[in-house]
């Protein structure tokens, strides 16, 4: 079933086209990875489908507008993780996680859930920010801090997960965590899904089970990754020939190196990505 | 992430579960903490009635207090004499109304910190206060009054010009950084105080035939305050003090960003109006009042969080008892520094806030750094 369609989608600050006529969906199950060049329009399209941004055409949850959702029914069921994060003042990473189950009880008399220690418990853990729990996030790491506010979303418990660059910030260790994390967790619960910008084609290619293709505020191609991610649609996105520049790179580390691993079979999974460029 | 690499750094070892749910348990402003503040704000109360040009003893303020209570309430002839004159018709009034707004411009100014994300948000740096005054003197100098309420007038355009001021500057500093930075919002607010500041004068000069007035009401300070006064801020902060604090968690949602607010499921735009409408009303009859009196609201939500932390339903409460604490000892100080002559409260508040501004402006972009 279809979780989120975006119809017709077009953006516009001051006259300029950020955004022109994006159509596609997100299916039940699916992760889908939104890749374009610097200026495509990610960012943009991520923030009107959390209604940050003002737009024309329609963005639907289930069949049904978003616009029609009061805003704590919506959060449970989109969650949303920015690109960046500035914080202000020395709250603790337990409060901050803790503010991710607002929308499970926003009346003002209903501040307190039975569930919402264990979630917010749950998301510490599954993050490992638990031993960091009353630490101050002024004394954080950018990496740290993009874990709590991931560690928030989680807390919030929706269906579909929005991710803005979720591993920006976060060393290569870190970024096959989480993306192991949220493969899990897609896996874990029926009619849930994923869309995420990733500049990291690579990732995209590894993860993504389908894909957006953007080029300066325009749909190149949408659909399955496999049919996405041809030469031809990545040529036009980049201007340049992506399989060339991939191989190239992946030739460095296999030059003089006779024991350089086959692709590894990591976690049960194959590495599309890194298959086809050998 | 479970098998995760240890690279915190700090070797802290796992806690206990009991620590944990401590930490990450959203805690209000517990009933002891309470009675405390409210114990810290009666007893300040008490010193600023008892201290002053003639020195009454705590001992005859109380039982002054309480008999002119219990007589208004049974009816009987209030208390007599020269030092009850003094506790009842000058001091108490005067210490209750400076109590009451400073509560209220601290509450004012916590709840714009949370909302813009600014540390350094408050009336007068924003230039809400001065609008508030423009609205009073066009009120003054054009007679805009209410016929049975002679007040009304002047506080409802104090009230209505203190909204606008702020739907203006936050209009302009969306306009102008949609991340509303610290330094664009403080930048329109003290370029919006200058622009009312010069109309002030304007006016001033065009209705000169009310001149007197206009200045006897921008000297104004709480000097000369009565109960009817102190009724009415004390109204005003019942009623847009609990809609203030009723949003200390959407508060901390917009402490964090109001993008964060957003994607957490806050109705953003609701929560802004209900904030916005509540400091207006507050400021504007707390300007109505005792004039502007600057950087209170700056300054106690600063030294709140020292004690009480970010965490808005904690903070919210204890600045309304700091800030009311804070501005009766800057009154007493007025009062008694120069005796027997009395310096505006403004005077002492502007005095410690400016030099509290520079500090946490100064740490604040060494942090950054």
């Amino acid at each position: 079933m279809t979780l989120l369609s975006v119809t017709n989608l077009a953006v516009q600050y001051g006259g300029r086209k950020i955004l022109d006529d994006v159509s596609f969906s997100l299916a039940e199950g699916r992760w889908l990875m939104l890749v374009g060049s610097n200026g495509a329009g990610k960012s943009t399209l991520v923030k009107a489908i959390a209604q940050g941004v003002p737009y024309r055409g329609s963005v639907c949850y289930r069949g049904e507008d978003v616009k029609r959702y009061r805003p704590h029914v919506l959060a449970r069921h989109i969650g949303v993780l920015s690109q960046s994060h500035h914080v202000s003042y020395s709250f603790t990473v337990g409060e901050v996680v803790r503010l991710g189950r607002y929308s499970h009880a926003p009346g003002i008399f209903s501040q307190k859930q039975a569930g919402d220690e264990r979630c917010v418990r749950e998301a510490l853990e599954l993050t490992g920010m638990l031993p960091l729990a009353g630490r101050s996030v002024l004394t954080l790491s950018g990496g740290e801090l993009q874990r709590v506010f991931l560690a928030q979303l989680f807390a919030q418990n929706p269906q579909i997960l929005i991710l803005d660059e979720p591993t920006n910030h976060l060393d290569l260790v870190y970024q096959k965590q989480v993306f192991a994390l949220l493969e899990t967790w897609l896996r874990a619960g029926k009619g849930r899904g994923i869309l995420s910008v990733v500049h990291d084609l690579s990732l995209a290619r590894a993860y993504g089970t389908d894909a957006v293709l953007l080029d300066r505020g325009t749909l190149i191609a949408s659909g399955a990754a496999d049919t996405v991610f041809s030469p031809e649609h990545l040529e036009r996105a980049y201007s340049m020939d992506v399989y060339a520049w991939m191989r190239a790179m992946l030739s460095q580390w296999e030059a003089g190196r006779e024991d350089f691993p086959a692709a590894e079979k990591d976690e049960g999974r194959q590495n599309k990505g890194v298959s086809k460029t050998q | 992430m479970r098998n995760k690499r240890q690279d915190t750094g700090t070797g802290e070892q796992a806690l206990s579960s009991r620590a944990v749910e401590e930490q990450i348990r959203d805690r209000g402003f517990s009933p002891p903490a309470c009675a405390l503040c409210a114990l810290a704000t009666l007893l300040t109360l008490l010193l600023c009635v008892c201290v002053g040009s003639v020195g009454i003893s705590p001992s005859l303020t109380v039982s002054t207090v309480w008999k002119a209570i219990r007589s208004a309430v049974l009816g009987l002839q209030p208390p007599e004499g020269l030092n009850e004159a003094i506790i009842l018709s000058v001091r108490l009034p005067r210490v209750l109304c400076v109590g009451l707004t400073g509560a209220s411009l601290s509450l004012c100014g916590a709840a714009m910190q949370g909302l813009l994300k600014n540390p350094l948000a408050d009336g007068s740096t924003l230039g809400v206060s001065s609008g508030a005054s423009l609205g009073a003197v066009i009120a003054i100098a054009f007679g805009v009054a209410l016929p049975s309420l002679p007040f009304a007038g002047t506080m409802g355009m104090a009230m209505l010009f203190a909204f606008l001021s702020l739907a203006v500057i936050l209009a302009l500093a969306y306009r102008l950084d949609c991340s509303l930075s610290t330094n664009t919002i403080i930048l329109i607010g003290v370029i919006y105080s200058m622009f009312a500041s010069s109309l002030i004068s304007f006016i001033t000069v065009y209705a000169s035939d009310r001149v007197r007035q206009i200045t006897f009401w921008t000297m104004g300070s709480l000097a000369g305050s009565g109960y009817g006064d102190a009724l009415v801020l004390f109204i005003t902060l019942l009623v847009c003090g609990a809609a203030i604090l009723c949003h200390g968690r959407e508060l901390n949602a917009f402490a964090l960003g109001e993008e964060n607010a957003r994607h957490i499921g806050v109705n953003v735009r609701r929560v802004r109006l209900i904030i916005m409408i509540a400091v207006s009303a507050l400021i504007g009859v707390c300007v109505s009042i005792g004039g502007t009196i600057g950087f209170v609201g700056l300054v106690t939500p600063h030294m709140a969080r020292m004690v009480a932390g970010p965490n808005h339903r904690r903070l919210l409460p204890a600045t309304m008892f700091a800030g009311a604490c804070f501005l009766m000892l800057a009154d007493l100080l007025a009062r008694i520094l120069l005796n027997p002559l009395e310096l505006p409260i403004g005077v002492v508040t502007s005095f410690i806030g400016a030099l509290v501004f520079i500090f946490i402006f100064y740490r604040s972009r060494r942090a950054e750094r």
